[in-house]
């Protein structure tokens, strides 16, 4: 048996030496340099910011309340972006599966 | 290339053309359907082909079948955990899908049908909703609390859920326009330089070819790079997928 377990140890050994067991990727950290991490993060911004410009201004037609939904949702916008900035980095409580 | 006079037109190689004659012209068929139909012949052929012999010891095709399978398989386990089982074949079928679309704008002639935003909002949008449908169906009006988290004080409410849920709605537009402006910056970069071999290179004989041969480095440099943004963005599609799909089955 402890031959085995021997066998078992060296081999996982040999591999992690060869570099044959590749780490898993960690929770949504796409293997990226600074300028992948930059750009996610710009997206995140301005699709937020797009998101919140585009529900005010519908809501504004809709209600006719030009132009008071359309600036309150665009800070509401920038604030989701910078959530969403703050989840790229700090995913949501508990979440770690 | 698309190298008229003295201006390059990058952007023309976007330009969707209906194929097919008469037929394709009337109902829309363009080089971009015939891409996603060919897409999803490429895979179907790789799965239903490479697994025909189920040999123990794998061929090539079947290698690659088997560790396109195990791959995604991991990505959603690991992700989303053991029940990440269950929408395995979704988000198989996406990574392939959009990873196919990627590596067959590389070849010549091919066409990127994910440098396309219709597109790639219709596949972000697909996956806005089947989340959000898992999610009410696992948790029914439960899911709503998913808007404000616990442990924030109740005043604080009215300012904390339409942001959250501003920063839900922005899931499928950050998903889609990644996507989308890779492949554009992509595509437009291998153009920009292309034009510039058939520029330098007829311009001033001798030392006009000689200079042609910077950009043509260049270029052959960027298709390795695109490569790897193939792999890279469809990658990322599969695992946003399953952090939202995580998100959605354990909420919190």
């Amino acid at each position: 048996m402890s031959e085995r377990d021997g066998f078992e140890e060296r081999l996982r050994e040999a591999r992690a030496r060869r570099g044959l067991d590749t780490p898993r990727p960690g929770r949504g950290a796409p293997p990226s340099g600074p300028w992948g991490i930059g750009f996610r993060a710009g997206v995140e911004v301005v699709a937020a910011l797009g998101v919140g410009v585009f529900l005010g201004i519908m809501l504004d037609r809709w209600l006719g309340t030009w132009p008071w939904l359309f600036l309150l949702f665009f800070v509401l916008g920038g604030a989701a972006g910078v959530l969403n900035v703050y989840r790229l980095f700090n995913p949501r409580r508990g979440a770690g599966r | 290339m698309a190298a008229e006079g003295n201006s390059i037109d990058a952007l023309s190689q976007f330009s969707l053309t209906p194929v097919l004659g008469a037929v394709g012209n009337s109902v829309g068929f363009t080089q971009s359907t015939a891409h996603m139909l060919l897409a999803v012949g490429v895979v179907t052929l790789l799965m239903i082909w490479g697994m025909s012999n189920r040999a123990i010891v794998p061929g090539r095709l079947q290698a690659m079948a088997e560790s396109a399978y195990e791959f995604v398989h991991d990505l959603a386990v690991g992700q989303i955990g053991d029940e990440g089982k269950r929408y395995f074949p979704f988000i198989f079928s996406l990574f392939m899908f959009i990873l196919l679309g990627n590596l067959l704008g590389l070849l010549p002639y091919g066409f990127a049908f994910t440098s396309h935003i219709a597109v790639t909002f219709g596949l972000a949008a697909l996956v806005f909703v089947i989340v959000t449908i898992v999610a009410l169906s696992i948790h029914g009006t439960h899911f709503f609390s998913y808007f404000f988290p616990e442990g924030a004080p109740k005043a604080l409410a009215p300012l904390i859920i339409p942001i959250e849920i501003i920063s839900y709605l922005s899931r499928p537009v950050s998903l889609s326009v990644r996507l989308f402006a890779n492949m554009v910056a992509g595509h437009v970069m291998l153009e920009v330089f292309a034009a510039f071999v058939v520029m330098i290179g007829s311009a001033a004989g001798v030392l006009g070819i000689l200079g042609a041969t910077l950009p043509l480095a260049v270029n052959v440099a960027l298709v390795g790079f695109e490569l790897l943004v193939a792999f890279l963005q469809a990658y990322v599609f599969a695992i946003l997928t399953s952090i939202y799909l995580h998100d959605a089955v354990h909420l919190h």
